[in-house]
């Protein structure tokens, strides 16, 4: 087919040069308040999917005034359809290490930690590893600071970082009321930096390169390179290192397989786009930009026309079902509402009309929620319910 | 003073400290924003999400409990789209609760219920989960039933268990839509370190976490002619019942209580502050003896600091959490006890009834009152020695079944025998209570003379604070205490189990060298006991305070050893306080129980 595309590709994640003790050596020269505007002016954005600017978190953190600073990398990756950290954390953990470094230089905590995912307990011996060589070149170079590696149990609430802390204090991970936030109060009620794994490792590049390499790539509001975790109907699953900023039919050109009916943007607790849509939406964070861009974690899952949009999101809520940790209302509650509803519309117990009801429920969710978790069911709920009516119904 | 900051609230203007957050600044403005999870007492959880406002500028709404309000804020307590978000939640809860109402043992005096009618949910369109779960109510405890189809998880059981008390019987237990409050390992309450205070059961919005109720079987005991029914009351009770009958916080009732109790037919209406008095005499002569022993006999076992074992709540919490220290319990029953005890010999003696057909009921503010009357090691008189305890607020229901206008009803008097009680008795009611009337009795027995503090209230022990200390030094003490002179006696006073873990570890780590403990499981001692009105807060426990320290001062008589029944019966049957009857009517052993 004759259609002009350009997926850009690129290698800086896991581009491997074993420099790290020269960038860290170098950065550390430098000072803290330059670090924090070289991040801020590269625009780097949280890659976890809620997009904070990075170089802000780092600031509100240096200037918050405590005995004590932690910087936590959220190694909890459990977003359905996402696996770029365990990579990150096999191939290039010193990257994270530096980042977290510098991190620590930069707001004056000594500490740091890797929250890892339960299910990635076969990374922790190797990552203790380098984690000893790395402090071996700590000591060298005079820069206090150590990570221990927490390791999760599993739950994907943990995930969100107030409960990922809550976690780490020996309490049950429930999120927690905001404000304050991390920043002010965080693990142990001290300032806290919290960032995910790629988030780091993009760090490690603007330390290495400088921010204005960072800043051309991408689009506007959208800087820089994302990794992709493509799953699903595709012939080439994996994980790929893209500009942000690319339209979703250039993905689907890449990576579908000719019949791709609906891709999945950030997993579960993203957004559905049919294909009709695929022309208007952009991967990025929320801009200014003409037509829709969706942020993610990473989580590419494309769907052809022999799946099931009902199955598809009978699957996603009966992991939110279970994996809300269930302190709040609209999650708790909402979640189970959500999942019966769609099977008793599909049985014919409830009206078609039901389905307004619980989209209406959803954005009752979406404004009620405590956290991430519960805001954001609404997402897949109702653009899967909203283009793909007929398929929850017959 | 902390600066004052402006926020406007429904477009109007207001002024408020920095760090108040949203719900408290609309409380001062007088707007009412609707709370569940919400508790004075307690730590903001902000989990059920009925208190969202909208706050302009901001894409999602906030929980008013949770959010400190900020300079320029314009907040909305009642927009249509807080307004419906809300009752979308409302109807969650209700989706998700047991909604059987008319069934409900807290059908009328239920947060949720109050909400749903407030918001006139007249539908339920959601699927009704409470069904497709399979619940059981847990009634194996005495004391307390726990009914989680009827939780709506706002946690403030939970709550309540770690921070008033300290004991964390109950907690959250897995996620999700299997999320629930359970016990360790899902045991039975009873089985558990549940101290069956009942302060969960004083804090759950709803019907899940409730008293064991015997009002049924107290029915039937007076209905019963060949059984002679005493019934006794505890002193915080009267001021405290008020409240269930439509009054303010803070009135006394005991007349009015008295001549309840009459009209339901009880056949005597006696008090439970008479035990109170015997209580002190004998747990003041037990002071005396230990601290004679310690420093006349320099014996080495002899258990000091002596605490006070009135609190069943507190008696089960040391038997599971500091069994080392049970032999630091002083050996008296609880009043409550000694009255049982006492109503099955020395009444049915003196009235000449035959015990097996007396019935004795108490009425306590207090749940872990009905474990303790069903403890084996309650039966020395032979029988039962109290059959039934119910609550404040279950004698409020049987107030209202009998149809009893309280308003109306003339004062009455406590009957005699076991009536006759003094001021000393009245503030056990009051956390410091025991602990004074100990000082105003042993003090006096010492020295001949009445304490040395205005109008015999020693105020140094009075008050809210978590744990409180005071000494109290003896001079020229009579012949036979010579050995006290000068000795400082030194007492501390404590009130929720979490402060009375701080006294206990401090006695642990050998950095507390008190002679006396006073310690009651429940904040406030027992006018904030578990079996209280509901709700009972801060403020509410402040007045009950007021109202039993008002109550002591108006008595004639305000010292223990002063009440001229318990002279009279020391003349008549006990002989002497510590001696052979009381040895086995008064006292007894507690045992270690497990921790989990």
């Amino acid at each position: 087919m004759a259609y002009s595309y350009q997926l850009k590709r690129v290698d800086f994640i896991f581009r491997n040069e074993n420099d790290y003790e020269k960038v860290l050596s170098a950065t550390i020269k430098k000072k803290p308040e330059d670090i924090i505007n070289e991040l801020i002016s590269s625009e780097l954005k949280g890659r976890g999917g809620a997009g904070f600017p990075t170089g802000l978190k780092w600031k509100l953190t240096a200037e918050s005034k405590a005995p004590k600073k932690y910087v936590i990398c959220n190694a909890d990756e459990g977003e359905p359809g996402t696996f770029k950290d365990r990579e990150i954390l096999s191939k290039v953990p010193y990257k994270v290490l530096t980042a977290m470094a510098v991190c620590g230089y930069v707001t004056g905590a000594t500490e740091g930690f890797i929250y890892l995912r339960g299910e990635y307990k076969f990374l922790e011996e190797e990552l203790k590893k380098v984690i000893d060589e790395f402090h071996y070149y700590c000591k060298e170079i005079n820069l206090d600071f150590t990570i221990k590696i927490f390791m999760g149990s599993g739950a994907y609430i943990c995930g969100e970082e107030t409960a990922l802390m809550e976690s780490m204090q020996g309490r049950r991970g429930e999120p927690r009321n905001k404000p304050p936030f991390p920043t002010q109060a965080g693990y142990m009620n001290m300032p806290t930096v919290v960032n995910n794994v790629e988030t780091l490792v993009h760090a490690f590049t603007i330390f290495k390169y400088g921010a204005k390499k960072f800043y051309d790539l991408g689009v506007q509001y959208s800087r820089g390179t994302k990794l992709f975790s493509v799953s699903g109907d595709t012939p080439k699953p994996g994980i790929y290192e893209l500009e942000l900023g690319m339209s979703l039919q250039d993905f689907v050109y890449e990576f579908g397989d000719g019949d791709t009916k609906a891709v999945q943007v950030g997993g579960a607790s993203g957004f559905l786009v049919p294909r009709k849509k695929f022309k208007d939406t952009a991967i990025g964070y929320e801009g200014k930009l003409v037509g829709i861009s969706l942020p993610t974690g990473g989580s590419m899952m494309l769907f052809n026309s022999s799946r099931s949009m009902f199955n598809v999101l009978d699957n996603y809520l009966e992991f939110f079902r279970e994996e809300s940790c269930g302190q709040c209302t609209p999650c708790r509650v909402g979640c189970q509402q959500l999942l019966l509803g769609i099977k008793a519309v599909k049985r014919g117990e409830k009206p078609a009309s039901y389905l307004n009801k619980l989209l209406k429920l959803t954005e009752t969710m979406q404004l009620t929620a405590k956290c991430g978790l519960g805001q954001s069911v609404a997402n897949s709920f109702s653009s899967i319910v909203e283009n793909f009516r007929e398929e929850m119904i017959y | 003073m902390e600066k004052k900051i402006q926020v406007t609230i429904n477009g109007f203007p207001v002024d408020i400290q920095k760090g108040k957050t949203i719900l408290e600044a609309a409380e001062e403005e007088g707007i009412k924003i609707p709370t569940l999870c919400y508790h004075k007492d307690l730590c903001v959880a902000g989990n059920c999400r009925v208190c969202v406002v909208e706050v302009v500028g901001q894409k999602r709404l906030s929980a008013a409990c949770a959010t400190p309000c900020e300079e320029g804020m314009e907040i909305l307590t009642n927009s249509l789209k807080v307004r419906n978000s809300r009752k979308h939640i409302i109807e969650l809860l209700l989706a998700e609760h047991n909604a059987d109402c008319t069934k409900c043992y807290r059908n009328g005096n239920c947060e949720l219920q109050d909400l749903a009618s407030e918001y006139k949910i007249m539908t339920q369109d959601f699927i009704e989960l409470a069904p497709l779960k399979n619940y059981t109510i847990d009634m194996f405890s005495p004391s307390i039933m726990k009914d989680d189809s009827k939780c709506i998880r706002c946690q403030r059981c939970v709550r309540t268990c770690a921070e008033l008390q300290g004991v964390n019987a109950l907690t959250v237990a897995y996620k999700g839509d299997r999320m629930k409050i359970a016990t360790f390992f899902e045991k039975a309450m009873n089985d558990v370190v549940c101290t069956n205070c009942g302060q969960c059961v004083n804090h759950c919005p709803t019907g899940a976490l409730v008293e064991k109720n015997y009002i049924e079987e107290v029915w039937e005991a007076i209905s019963d002619p060949t059984k002679h029914v005493v019934v006794q009351t505890a002193p915080a009770v009267r001021v405290g019942l008020g409240e269930e009958m439509g009054m303010k916080p803070g009135e006394r009732v005991t007349g009015k209580m008295a001549a309840a109790l009459k009209r339901l037919g009880f056949d005597s209406v006696l008090d439970t502050d008479f035990t109170a008095d015997l209580t002190i005499i004998e747990e003041g002569n037990e002071l005396l003896s230990r601290l004679k022993k310690a420093l006349v006999d320099k014996d080495k076992n002899v258990k000091l600091p002596m605490a006070t074992s009135c609190s069943p709540g507190w008696i089960k919490y040391i038997e599971h959490l500091y069994p080392e220290y049970l032999d630091n319990l002083s050996t008296c029953k609880s009043p409550q006890q000694m009255f049982g005890a006492l109503a099955k010999t020395y009444y049915a003696k003196a009235r000449n009834l035959d015990p097996e057909n007396i019935i004795s009921v108490s009425i306590m503010p207090c749940t872990a009152k009905k474990f303790e009357a069903h403890r084996p090691e309650m039966h020395d008189s032979g029988y039962r020695d109290v059959d039934y305890v119910l609550t404040t607020r279950e004698l409020a229901i049987l107030i209202k079944q009998a149809g009893l206008d309280f308003d109306k009803l003339p004062p009455a008097k406590f009957d005699r025998l076991m009536g006759e009680s003094t001021g000393a008795g009245v503030i056990f009611g009051a956390t410091g209570g025991v602990m004074e009337a100990a000082l105003r009795t042993a003090y006096e027995l010492v020295t001949g003379r009445e304490v040395p503090f205005e109008n015999l209230n020693i105020t140094s022990v009075r008050g809210m604070e978590g744990v409180r200390k005071a000494t109290i030094k003896i001079e020229k003490p009579l012949k036979e205490w010579a050995f006290l002179d000068g000795v400082e006696l030194k007492c501390a006073v404590a009130h929720g189990l979490v402060n009375a873990k701080k006294v206990m570890d401090a006695i642990k780590a050998g950095k507390a060298d008190f002679h006396f403990v006073e310690i009651m499981a429940c904040p406030g001692g027992c006018l904030g006991g578990g079996g209280q009105p509901i709700p009972t807060n801060p403020e509410i426990r402040g007045k009950r305070a007021e109202a039993i320290y008002a109550e002591d001062a108006e008595l004639p008589i305000r010292k223990s050893h002063e009440n001229p029944e318990v002279q009279k019966l020391y003349k008549d049957f006990l002989k002497e306080p510590l001696g052979e009857i009381s040895h086995h009517l008064l006292h007894t052993k507690y045992t270690k129980r497990e921790r989990f």
